[in-house]
Formats: structure tokens, C-alpha cells, sequence
């Protein structure tokens, strides 16, 4: 144990639906919940912090805290859409050292199958932002797809190069009997998929999946009883980037604040990472994130990301193992949480074999939540095997 | 791909923002500008977002500018182009490119303002490309 930790990750879990006809919103949350503390070797009572989003039903986590039948002397309920899990890390780290609490619980889970999906959430009227922008039809694909248009035209970079996102996630999927997608598909495949916004195609989004994921951060000293599938929280950072009263550069993600904070916390840099785990609602997304995290540089996305770079076993930096969202699993529209499991599992040794990572030590896992091309919650996690 | 007719909804007005409404139904496209920092700003707020002063003011905007970024959204009924157009005042504003050939749309085209009636009271601000 060489590198200081605040808080491991004891225990994760992604519930094996894609599709949950006949599971309720509110046991997807328990079913990952039970999930993650088996894993752990913990019970449902050994919780005393409870952390989720919006996606849990009811207000903040009362409802699910009761239904689950926690006895809580810890809640956080902050919500950035996919990138919360990512933050609620970070904050139970923070907590589990104040004292505050010793075991947390982090779930997500939903059914957005069961919904339409489509236009942009409209979160109200009191919203300022929505009158101004709602009557112009935003929906999440053409919000992301202006953020990628200009970083096409600034950058020079090409759909070719946003497609070797997708090929390097497919290329992952085959091996996850899990995901929704497991075929390998070819940069042609992308091109030839339907423009759905320019210059996004079909090929370039994520899958719509339900299900969930659950994660349980405990204190070191809890740690220390559990054995070495624990894995350290070695830094956490987290920003809200927004349109700044109109003075907008839509080129770059919150993650130009939340990485250098996480890589400064945990003492370490995007070159010491074994792994680089990315939300990926979109192609666009993965490679402007890389270019902020600090893989390379601003505007150098497009060339860090073709030929296969981002392939376990091929490329310099194998990313989104599991097959990430683009492939595998994007439950309730939110891709934080599944980020954090699957190099939790790479960290452990217990990724599948054919993508695991040859003594895989340090990982980056970053969510974003809201989209790109308006405003965004960032969130990164720089994470250790036990012995790192 | 050409502009096909669909229709707008209407957008929702606060007590904040109806003079913003009011004057685009006059076929206006009004701004705020801050007396204290000098700064506009967009959307339109009481306070200033860039030093939080309470004195902003309204003020007509030019109604030209140049196209930051757009997307053409091709697989719906009626296609339409969602654009930001950055003003000759410095904002950004989200915001739809109409009365256009969609394939020859570009960044940094130039632009201006026009109107278009909602599905209720109030007009949006759409944008074309200056001299067709
Ligand atoms: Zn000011």
C-alpha cells in the first residue's frame, strides 16, 4: 500500500438486464444495491451513507433508502445526470473521512426503454435556460453533434476519426455476453449508418439500455478487513462547465477543470494510466474528453483515437473495455457508474480475459452528465489496484 | 434538403424575460448589456453573469451575425437546422437557420435575424444567410 487512499472501492456491480420488462424502477435499485454488497462481503446493514441522483424514485434517496430498509446517518443526493456517480465517489471519499459515515452505498438504475426517448429534457419553466432554447427543437444527438461540428471545423478533425471510437468500444463488446451490442464494426460500418445529426451518425451514439449499477466506497480501515479486491480512490475531481453568459467555446468539456484536479490529488498523470475509462454517449464525447483529461493535446483528439489507439491489446490506450456505452450498457441514459465498475473489474484482474489489461494498476474513470453543447457536470476518478 | 414547414413552440416567458418576448413579437431582437462591466450577455438575466451587478439594460441588437456551430437534423418529418449564431455583440445565441438551402449551411457564414410566429403568442428569432 503505497499510495495514500481516502476511501476504496470495496464492492461493484452492473445488473445483467438490458431490458427490464418486469422489474420495477425501485427494485433495479435494490437488485444492484444487493449486488454490490455481496460483492463486497458487506450486508445492507453495514450501510450508514446512502448516495444517488435523479434517477432514484422519490425525494433524493428517502424513498430508497426505505424501501431498501438503510439505516442512514449520511445522504448525498447531488445530481449532474451521468457524471453523479463519478462525483458521489468523491464525495464519500471526502465523507468517509470526516468521519461522517464508513460504509456508502452509490446506485443508479432506470427503464428509459419504457419511456420515448428524443427531445431534450425540459426541466420547467422556471428554468432560465429553457425558453431560450427549447422552441429550437435541442435534443441530446444535435447538441452533442454542434460541439463535434466545431471541433471539426477548428481541429480539422474528421467522422473517420470519430468512428475509431466506436470500432475500438465494438472490438470490446464482442466479448461481453452482457452488451447490447457485440458485433465488431468497421469505420465503414459507421460512415454507412444513417446521419441522424450532422456530423453524428447512427453508429456514433450510445445505446439505450435499462438496468443499473451500484457502487460501495469504504474506509480504509474496513478496506483493510476485506482483502485486496478493494480498490483505492487515488484523486476525484469535479466542474460544471456551462455557455458563460454567451461567451461559449463549445470545443472543450469540464474535464479541463476536473482532470488536472483528480490527476493533482492523486500525484500521478494521464501517461501513468494503465486504462481510461470515458463516458461515451457519443463519439465526439470520448474524444474531446481525452483531449481535456491530457492524453493529448488540445485539437490532437482525432489522431489519438484512429487506428485503433484505443483497442485493448492494439493501441496505447485501451479504453471502455466492457464495450462502454456505445456498445455495451447505458442505463437510464447515464454512464458514470458503468465507467467506475469496469475498471474496478480491470483493476481487480477480473475483466474478461481477451480484454483484461495486463497488470492493470492505475485507471482514470470520467463521467459527464448534460450535454456538451450547452452545460455539463464533469467528474474524474483516478482509481489504484489495492497495491498500487 | 430544403426547409420544410414545422411548427415552433412556444417558449416560456418569466416575469425576467417578457420584454426579451415582447420584442420579438415587435420584430425586435432585444439584448442586455450590464452598466457596470460594460458586458452583454445572453440568455437575458436581471444580473449580470460576468460581475453581478443588478443594472443591466435592454438594448436592440444588430440582428447580424455569423454561424459558431450548427447541426442539421436529418431523420424527422420536418428536417431543421439548430445552430449558435454569435452575434455582432459578442453573444452566442442558440437558435435555428431557416429560408436556406441545409446543405450549404456553414460555420462562420454570415447571418441575420428574421422572425417566425410560434404555435401560441410569442415569435422565436431564427437566422438566415445574408443575401440568400
Ligand atoms: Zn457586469
Amino acid at each position: 500500500m503505497s499510495r495514500p487512499s481516502k476511501a476504496y472501492i470495496a464492492g461493484a456491480y452492473e445488473h445483467p438486464t438490458r431490458h427490464a420488462v418486469d422489474i420495477s424502477v425501485a427494485q433495479l435499485h435494490a437488485d444492484v444495491a444487493k449486488g454490490a454488497l455481496a460483492d463486497a462481503g458487506l450486508t445492507k446493514d453495514d450501510v450508514d451513507g446512502y448516495f444517488c441522483a435523479g434517477d432514484a424514485p422519490g425525494l433524493g434517496g428517502l424513498s430508497m433508502a426505505e424501501y431498501m430498509g438503510l439505516n442512514l446517518r449520511y445522504t448525498d443526493t447531488t445530481e449532474t445526470g451521468g457524471s453523479s456517480y463519478v462525483i458521489h465517489l468523491g464525495h464519500a471519499a471526502e465523507a468517509i473521512a470526516a468521519g461522517k459515515c464508513s460504509v456508502a452505498l452509490i446506485t443508479l438504475a432506470g427503464r428509459p426503454k419504457m419511456a420515448s426517448a428524443g427531445p431534450s429534457r425540459n426541466y420547467g419553466d422556471d428554468t432560465p435556460d429553457t425558453g431560450f432554447e427549447m422552441p429550437f427543437s435541442p435534443t441530446i444527438v444535435n447538441n452533442y453533434a454542434m460541439a463535434a461540428m466545431r471541433h471539426c471545423h477548428e481541429f480539422g478533425t474528421t467522422a473517420e476519426q470519430l468512428a475509431w471510437v466506436k470500432v475500438a468500444a465494438s472490438h470490446h463488446a464482442q466479448h461481453n455476453k452482457h452488451a447490447v451490442r457485440q458485433e465488431v464494426v468497421t469505420v465503414e460500418d459507421v460512415l454507412n449508418s444513417p446521419m441522424i445529426a450532422d456530423p453524428l451518425h447512427r453508429l456514433d451514439c450510445c445505446v439505450i439500455s435499462d438496468g443499473g449499477g451500484a457502487l460501495v466506497v469504504v474506509s480504509p480501515e474496513i478496506a483493510k478487513s476485506l482483502g485486496d479486491r478493494c480498490v483505492k480512490l487515488l484523486g476525484q475531481g469535479e466542474a460544471v462547465k456551462h455557455l458563460n453568459g454567451g461567451k461559449i467555446d463549445l470545443t472543450y468539456t469540464g474535464a479541463v477543470v476536473s482532470g488536472p484536479i483528480a490527476f493533482a490529488e492523486a500525484n500521478l498523470t494521464p501517461a501513468d494510466m494503465d486504462l481510461a475509462m470515458i463516458y461515451d454517449s457519443f463519439t465526439i464525447t470520448v474524444l474531446m474528453t481525452l483531449e481535456d483529461l491530457g492524453f493529448c493535446e488540445k485539437g490532437q483528439g482525432g489522431r489519438f483515437v484512429a487506428d485503433g489507439n484505443l483497442i485493448s491489446g492494439v493501441g496505447k490506450l485501451p479504453f471502455n473495455t466492457d464495450g462502454g456505452g456505445l456498445c455495451n450498457n447505458h442505463p437510464t441514459n447515464r454512464g458514470g457508474m458503468t465507467k467506475v465498475i469496469e475498471a474496478v473489474r480491470q483493476l481487480r484482474g477480473e475483466a474478461h480475459p481477451k480484454v483484461q489489461v495486463p497488470d492493470c494498476t492505475l485507471a482514470v474513470a470520467h463521467g459527464t452528465g448534460g450535454q456538451i453543447g450547452t452545460r455539463m457536470g464533469s467528474a474524474t476518478a483516478i482509481l489504484g489496484r489495492n497495491d498500487a | 434538403m430544403s426547409n420544410g414547414e414545422r411548427s415552433y413552440q412556444q417558449p416560456s416567458v418569466t416575469v425576467e424575460t417578457q420584454p426579451y418576448w415582447d420584442g420579438t413579437a415587435a420584430g425586435k431582437l432585444l439584448l442586455k448589456r450590464c452598466r457596470d462591466c460594460g458586458e452583454s450577455h445572453f440568455y437575458p438575466r436581471a444580473l449580470c453573469p460576468f460581475c453581478f451587478s443588478g443594472e443591466t439594460e435592454w438594448y436592440e441588437a444588430s440582428g447580424r451575425g455569423r454561424i459558431y456551430t450548427f447541426s442539421v437534423m436529418r431523420r424527422v418529418p420536418a428536417p431543421y437546422v439548430i445552430a449558435f449564431v454569435t452575434l455582432d455583440e459578442g453573444v452566442s445565441m442558440m437558435t435555428n437557420i431557416v429560408d436556406c438551402d441545409f446543405d450549404s449551411v456553414a460555420i462562420d457564414q454570415e447571418v441575420q435575424v428574421t422572425f417566425r410566429q410560434t404555435e401560441g403568442d410569442y415569435a422565436l428569432p431564427v437566422f438566415t444567410p445574408v443575401g440568400g
